[in-house]
């Protein structure tokens, strides 16, 4: 059984919210993503109750990096990719461990992008990198802006590379957040922004 | 717009309900318990802080609106159907063995899940001989929960959970449906004890040889769960079993180690010999 000191803390936790069309772009993002990021990475995809297994199986297939289900109060380790599970809100604790909720929907959604992006801006701040891809939903657009005033960084798909391009523009009619990248950029953004100072210089 | 609502002024109602009230919130899971109070906030127009904080200290009525908030009652009949599956085929035979059969239903809500359980035993044939005690914090859930009635545009995705449970009779024989509501057949009800209970604060008031409870815990923090797992630990027989939500688990608890997980990844564990 793990135990609690044994946990190494990621310098940064980057969460990526989507929904409708968004499944091919994380195809793409996270087998580029490696045990050189020093960050735990969430995923908040809207998604079927049923459909569970089937996205963490097809998922893990294609990164490199351990797909791991939640449980509550799990801490978030470095280099695992985390899945919050279908039905549950996803929020944090002030340690950082993870908490999960099934109170009413919001935004039609449960899990909400939202909910756990702001969660997740009060109890990291600057240690957050929120990511908001493609879906045909405006959940996620306020949560990504908590993350940036809370001194996170944020990042939207372009639009114009969305599938469905309601949620990335909802948020860049907010507020203009850091980055605003194609699918094939995002990887590589993360790495950067996410890497070791000592694995940088590498 | 939301009101912002800060930590502070977080901790502060919690010292005030506590004091005034006895209810100890302090060990809830923070940012739900955040969630849900600035919902309170929200959905009761509140203005300020200011004046959700005078309304809960002057009006005693209020705090169960309050309570009824904090406590989520979200719930449906055999959530997670494998898990039924998992009592009806591996649980029961074990309990089957008791001449009488006392469960605990912990945190039932609105008793969604106890019927469940109770249609469960009746079709092994075990409900005649148990007695489900289901509790809660929260008497208006509870009394939804007595009186057995249910929207009825609930009951399509019951019956779908019920098959998928491995269900075989024709769930809308437990049921008389009247207009848009449903009441549960009285057959079923007849052995269940209900009661209220605060897992923060009440002790053990049974031994059991199954106790349920399911989405309770991801409310509580690691401090407040632990004391409710040594409070069913005190409630179990030797040999007994504890059921949890999906995503629960008694991994973090000090009674871990006096536990083994039953077989499949369904979230019940069974106590070794006291």
């Amino acid at each position: 059984m793990a135990q609690r000191q044994e946990i190494e803390a990621p310098s940064k936790v980057i969460l990526i919210g989507g929904s409708a069309g968004s499944l091919s772009v994380l195809l793409v993002v996270l087998p580029l993503l490696s045990e050189r990021i020093n960050a735990a990475v969430v995923l908040v995809m809207h998604r079927h109750t049923r459909s569970e297994d089937l996205l963490e199986a097809l998922l893990a297939s294609r990164a490199s990096l351990p797909v791991r289900d939640i449980e509550d109060k799990d801490q978030p380790q470095r280099g695992i990719i985390y899945t919050a599970p279908a039905d549950y809100h996803l929020l944090f604790e002030p340690d950082g461990s993870f908490a999960l909720d099934s109170s009413e929907k919001v935004n039609y959604s449960r899990p909400s992008i939202d909910v756990t992006f702001e969660s997740a801006a009060r109890v990291f701040g600057t240690r957050a990198i929120g990511v908001l891809l493609s879906g045909a939903n405006a959940d996620g657009a306020e949560g990504l802006y908590e993350i940036e005033q809370h001194g996170g960084i944020t990042i939207v798909q372009h639009p114009e590379t969305a599938e469905v391009d309601y949620m990335p523009r909802s948020a860049l009619q907010l507020f203009p957040p850091a980055y605003t990248v194609r699918p094939g950029e995002i990887a590589p953004l993360l790495v950067r922004l996410a890497s070791d100072i000592s694995a940088a210089r590498d | 717009m939301q009101i912002e609502l800060t930590e502070d002024q977080l901790d502060t109602l919690i010292d005030d309900v506590q004091r005034q009230y006895g209810y100890d919130f302090g060990d809830y899971a923070r940012a739900s318990l955040h969630r849900r109070i600035a919902r309170l906030m929200t959905v009761d127009r509140f203005v300020s802080f200011a004046e959700l904080r005078y309304r809960i200290n002057s009006d005693k009525d209020y705090l169960s609106r309050l309570i009824d908030m904090v406590s989520v009652n979200v719930t449906e009949m055999f959530r997670d159907p494998s898990f039924y599956a998992a009592l009806r085929t591996q649980i029961f035979p074990v309990l089957a063995t008791y001449p009488l059969i006392r469960i605990w239903h912990a945190g039932c809500a609105s008793g969604e899940e106890v019927y469940s359980m109770a249609i469960l035993l009746k079709e092994s044939k075990l409900l005649d001989k148990s007695i489900i005690y289901a509790t809660d914090i929260n008497p208006t859930a509870l009394s939804v929960a007595r009186a057995g009635i249910y929207p009825l545009a609930q009951m399509q995705k019951y019956s779908e959970n019920y098959v998928a449970a491995g269900g075989a009779e024709d769930f809308s024989s437990y049921y008389t449906a009247q207009y848009d509501m449903v009441k549960m057949d009285t057959a079923l009800t007849k052995r269940i004890v209900y009661a209220t209970h605060n897992l923060a604060t009440d002790s053990s008031f049974n031994e059991f040889q199954l106790i349920i409870c399911r989405n309770v815990l991801i409310y509580f923090n690691q401090t407040l769960q632990d004391r409710v797992f040594h409070l069913f630990d005190d409630s179990l027989e030797g040999l007994g079993f504890i059921g949890l939500g999906s995503k629960e688990s008694i991994r973090f608890s000090t009674v871990e180690a006096s536990y083994q997980q039953i077989a499949g990844k369904d979230k019940i564990w069974r106590k070794g010999k006291k």
